[in-house]
């Protein structure tokens, strides 16, 4: 096939194919602050998490444009260039190279990409790169002890709790979330505590007898 | 080196099965010592901690991503695609539309329905008009959603009954039924109605469903050259790289497609999508690599689902439960190109119960909606809900049993396959009993007869079922090799969707060397580097790639004890292996290491190649099922809880308890959804558009959806026939009766008898009413 030499032209200069070679657009003249009052879902979303101004700004920033932001994940600091507008699960997967958090449904759905939010189980398609600062992130990558397995990941395995195991790095981080709530859940809790992540191969039962399983194997080492 | 004296990779003590001479097929195993037993998978580390790497997590230096743009009518030309203002955009390397060179590309739909990459007639809602590439997923939907289209809305039809109506809009122009109807008769039903007591006719419907595996369809595709290598998220990588070379007129040996790891597929991962060849177009472009996945709202335009059923049954009886007559007439929606809409849906008809007088028609339709897939057992649960519901109908007009019913009408031979070929084994008998002996039928059913009062009533209810492929078949083939020190390589076509293909076949070939399973290296569904197979579905992956992989163990054992025998100077039938040696069978003084072999050493490697032979042409081999459940209704809101599940599944051998109970229990979930909360909905009076395209609106069982109790039982019948494994697949039967066994309860519950999927609250909220108004 030939190349199309129109659509070469296309290759634009600003084109922001890696955000470190792109130093130059950090985008510190347009305030965080600022940017999530102009976006409408982004606002709403932040409303809960960032302390917002009453008034909305009116300065809509254009597409492309990069601002700089400090990210804390299993225990690093990374500082990286994002749009504002790039989820926190793109952030991981596709900047970071972090792929045990998963993509499903990119709308709150499925749980795919649950990962720990200051300890508590979110959805990292919901949250936006610029809103996670200051937060301490935890991947599934971060239940992980070198190549040694978290509790919950044992249990998982002990219980044969996933079949083609796309859901299951989401399962496990929103099992952790719960034990780290609730070290000893009933059954009940269980149910409810994985209730946000959708298992399309069907393994809920067995996601349940190894979230019982993991409770035991975190209280036999103390609660790690 | 060999660690000669540490036990790094065999099994101690353990004395490997007979070795078969040359040419003969081994011999069923008795005893196993490996396979059957409950092993967690051995890939299960990979898949918890991330290391797994699935197709969407691949990320390629100076990758662009890809998106398409789809047409939002159900019926449409697309008369002008403007690009000029898309091309233009930040971070934009290419956009194409039809006219672009390179993408008057012929399409079908596994090879059948005519048209093209981008056909500027869309025939659905989410047929393709353009793709972009760019250097964020986020700039490629800028420029999508700046492409300027010009479409010419045609009149639609979205409602199969609607479609076969002389005056409806044509989907094509030879009209809206495709093909010829299927029919299938044997004996003669009006005798056989003339002959019944009780005769019953019902209309059932079944709801168009979706798939939706959580890991979302989509590929990287990237060109070294002229070579072409696309990670695709599929189920099947030489059907993928077969419709691929032939799309882009290239030869098999310069596409190569990769899928160790897939998250999900269901059948609707069996044939690449048009985003493949977008993504092969794209990177070919710009010269780098293109990942193209979908967002979860276009996998439910444009990835399949399992097609909605329109079913008449009218069945006979004597009075004993002796079936006289069934006949089933049907209409089922392909979409807008030919692809199955009542793909073998008549076959549990055909052949679950012995009945003498079978009539059956069955017409596809198309409709202007995304075209169907296969989709876990196509036809069955959709056909099940219709007869099974049908055959309780029937006991209670007969005042019998619903198991009763059934044990009285067991096939011992397939009915419809020409020759009436007996079964190798039809647990069915076995389902039923077990089945109900384990969930005390008889006992909760006795109870069931005092009047309920109350706002939760429960119910208990049951169906079986057959799957219409049991023993595998050619062609397979499967390559097993032995390192110098005596631990293994296999090495397979077939991806593992989550069934535990990995593990069961790693068993096989512990079973027949004495090796650890977890200690063999699995290279599988790679076209570059494993062999031929075709897709993993139809529940045909264990007993078709099983004895391939079998043959290919056996044959590393014939050559390791042909090079034994000459270093012991004792014939190599003489042999045995047992833990990491080969020793005489009357003599264990004569004994060597493994990796002392000499011709061993010599070659530095044996390599085993093992083929599935066809099956027995004079048997029929089928898995069959039997489930029984219990449901709690709320009669105020609708609601319905489905409180326990028994599964009796005749699948043959069990390989790995493990892998097999949590199939029981994924089959059962999926077949919840069916029977209670999954239902496209198109907007077929207004717009013909999808009105639920998300898992918000499109809801899947969750955790609180499940049953606490779910008991699976395999009933082995020692299949000896079957295949060298006595396998005979279990993934799909085992959700086939699930949706007709709990519509069942419920009317065991409420004497509401619901014949249109799912038994939503809305629906049941509204026949309560209808029933109380009748009194």
């Amino acid at each position: 096939m030939e190349k199309e030499p129109e659509q070469q032209k296309c290759v634009c200069e600003d084109s922001s194919t890696s955000a470190e070679e792109q130093p130059g657009k950090s985008g510190k003249d347009i305030s965080r602050r600022g940017f999530l009052a102009s976006l409408g879902v982004g606002a709403a979303v932040a409303a809960t998490g960032v302390h917002l101004p009453a008034k909305a700004s009116t300065e809509v920033m254009p597409a492309g444009n990069l601002v700089r932001i400090s990210l804390q994940i299993n225990g690093l600091t990374h500082s990286l260039l994002v749009e504002p507008r790039w989820s926190l699960l793109f952030i991981l997967r596709e900047k970071l190279g972090l792929s045990g958090t998963k993509v499903g449904c990119e709308r709150g759905e499925c749980g795919a990409c649950t990962v720990l939010i200051d300890g508590h189980p979110r959805y990292a398609c919901m949250m936006l790169g610029v809103e996670s600062e200051g937060m301490e992130i935890t991947t599934l990558e971060g239940l992980m002890d070198g190549e040694k397995l978290g509790p919950v990941q044992k249990a998982f395995v002990e219980e044969d709790a996933f079949q083609c195991g796309y859901c299951t790095p989401g399962q496990i981080v929103a099992v952790e979330g719960l034990l780290r709530k609730n070290p000893t859940p009933a059954l009940e809790d269980i149910r409810t505590g994985v209730s946000g992540n959708i298992c399309r191969c069907g393994t809920y039962h067995n996601i349940f007898k190894a979230a019982t399983r993991a409770a035991k194997l975190k209280a036999g080492k103390g609660g790690a | 080196m060999n660690q000669q004296n540490d036990n790094l990779y065999f099994i101690e003590g353990f004395l490997v099965p007979e070795t078969p001479a040359h040419g003969e097929d081994p011999q069923p195993w008795k005893e196993t010592q490996v396979v059957g037993t409950a092993l967690p998978r051995i890939d299960a580390y990979e898949r918890v901690s991330g290391r797994a790497l699935y197709p969407s997590d691949v990320v390629l230096p100076n990758m662009l991503h890809g998106a398409l743009l789809r047409c939002p009518h159900p019926n449409a030309r697309a008369k002008r695609v403007d690009i000029s203002k898309a091309r233009k955009m930040t971070g934009v390397f290419a956009v194409i539309p039809g006219s672009a060179s390179g993408t008057n590309i012929d399409w079908s739909y596994r090879g059948k329905g005519k048209t093209k990459l981008f056909d500027s007639h869309c025939r659905y809602e989410g047929d393709a008009v353009a793709a972009v590439a760019a250097d964020t997923p986020y700039h490629a939907w800028d420029a999508v959603r700046a492409i300027d289209v010009e479409y010419e809305v045609l009149p639609f039809v979205s409602d199969q009954r609607k479609a076969l109506d002389p005056q409806a809009p044509k989907v094509h122009e030879e009209g809206n039924v495709v093909g010829k109807p299927e029919v299938y008769e044997r004996g003669d039903v009006s005798k056989g109605f003339a002959e019944a007591d009780v005769v019953l006719e019902q209309e059932y419907t079944t709801m168009t469903l979706l798939h939706t595996p959580v890991e979302l369809h989509g590929c990287v595709a990237k060109w070294d050259g002229d070579h072409l290598t696309l990670w695709e998220s599929t189920q099947g990588v030489f059907a993928i790289q077969g419709e691929m070379a032939r799309a882009l007129k290239l030869p098999l040996s310069k596409v190569r497609v990769i899928n160790p790891y897939m998250g999900g597929g269901f059948g609707s991962k069996l044939q690449p999508g048009k985003h493949t060849a977008c993504a092969a177009i794209l990177a070919r472009m710009t010269g780098r690599p293109v990942k193209i996945f979908l967002t979860r709202e276009e996998t439910y335009l444009c990835t399949g689902n399992r097609p909605s059923n329109i079913m008449t049954l009218k069945a006979g009886i004597k009075k004993d439960g002796t079936l006289t007559a069934l006949q089933f007439t049907a209409t089922g929606e392909s979409g807008a190109y030919p692809a199955g809409g009542v793909q073998l849906l008549d076959f549990q008809i055909r052949e679950l119960y012995a009945c003498p007088n079978v009539k059956c028609q069955s017409t596809d339709v198309y409709v202007n909606a995304g075209p169907a897939r296969p989709f876990r057992a196509p036809g069955h649960p959709q056909a099940s809900w219709a007869l099974e519901q049908m055959l309780d109908a029937l006991a209670e007009a007969a005042k019998l049993d619903p198991v009763e019913l059934r044990l009285k009408n067991i096939p011992t031979y397939s009915q419809s396959n020409a020759g009436n070929p007996p079964y190798t084994s039809t647990g069915l008998k076995e389902c039923l009993e077990e089945g109900a002996r384990v969930f005390r039928w008889k006992e909760k059913r006795a109870d069931q007869k005092a009047k309920q009062e109350g706002r939760i009533r429960t119910g208990f209810g049951m169906a079986s079922a057959l799957w219409f492929l049991g023993g595998g078949r050619p062609p397979s083939t499967v390559v097993v090799r032995l390192f110098s020190d005596g631990s293994a390589n296999l090495n397979m076509g077939a991806s593992d969707l989550g069934t535990g293909t990995r593990t069961i076949m790693a068993m096989i070939v512990g079973e027949e060397l004495g090796l650890k399973p977890n200690k063999i290296q699995i290279e599988n569904a790679d076209t570059g580097t494993t062999q031929f197979t075709p897709p993993s579905g139809g529940s045909k992956t264990v007993p078709s790639d099983g004895p391939a992989t079998r043959a290919a163990a056996v044959h590393v054992k014939q050559q390791l004890l042909e090079m034994a025998a000459q270093d012991l100077k004792v014939k190599s039938e003489e042999l045995a292996i047992v833990s990491g040696k080969v020793q005489a069978k009357n003599d264990p003084s004569k004994s060597i290491k493994i990796p002392d072999i000499s011709g061993l050493k010599t070659r530095g490697v044996i390599v085993g190649v093992g083929y599935k032979k066809p099956n027995p042409s004079d048997r029929a081999i089928n898995p069959f099922c039997a489930q029984f459940c219990e449901v709690k209704v709320d009669m105020s809101t609708g609601e319905i809880e489905v409180t326990r599940f028994v599964s009796a599944n005749d699948s043959g051998r069990v390989m790995n308890r493990l892998t097999y109970d949590n199939q029981v229990y994924g089959g059962i979930t999926m077949g919840i959804g069916f029977g209670v909360t999954e239902g496209r909905v198109l907007d077929a009076s207004q717009t013909g558009k999808l009105c639920n395209k998300n898992w918000h609106d499109y809801k899947v069982p969750t955790a609180l959806d499940v049953p606490a109790e779910i008991t699976s039982i395999p009933v082995d019948p020692h299949d000896m026939e079957a295949n060298s494994i006595g396998a005979k697949g279990l993934g799909e039967p085992v959700t086939i009766p699930t949706a007709a066994a709990i519509a069942n309860a419920v009317y065991n519950a409420t004497g509401i008898r619901v014949t249109s999927t799912p038994i939503s609250p809305p629906q049941l909220c509204k026949l309560l009413a209808e029933g109380k108004r009748k009194g």
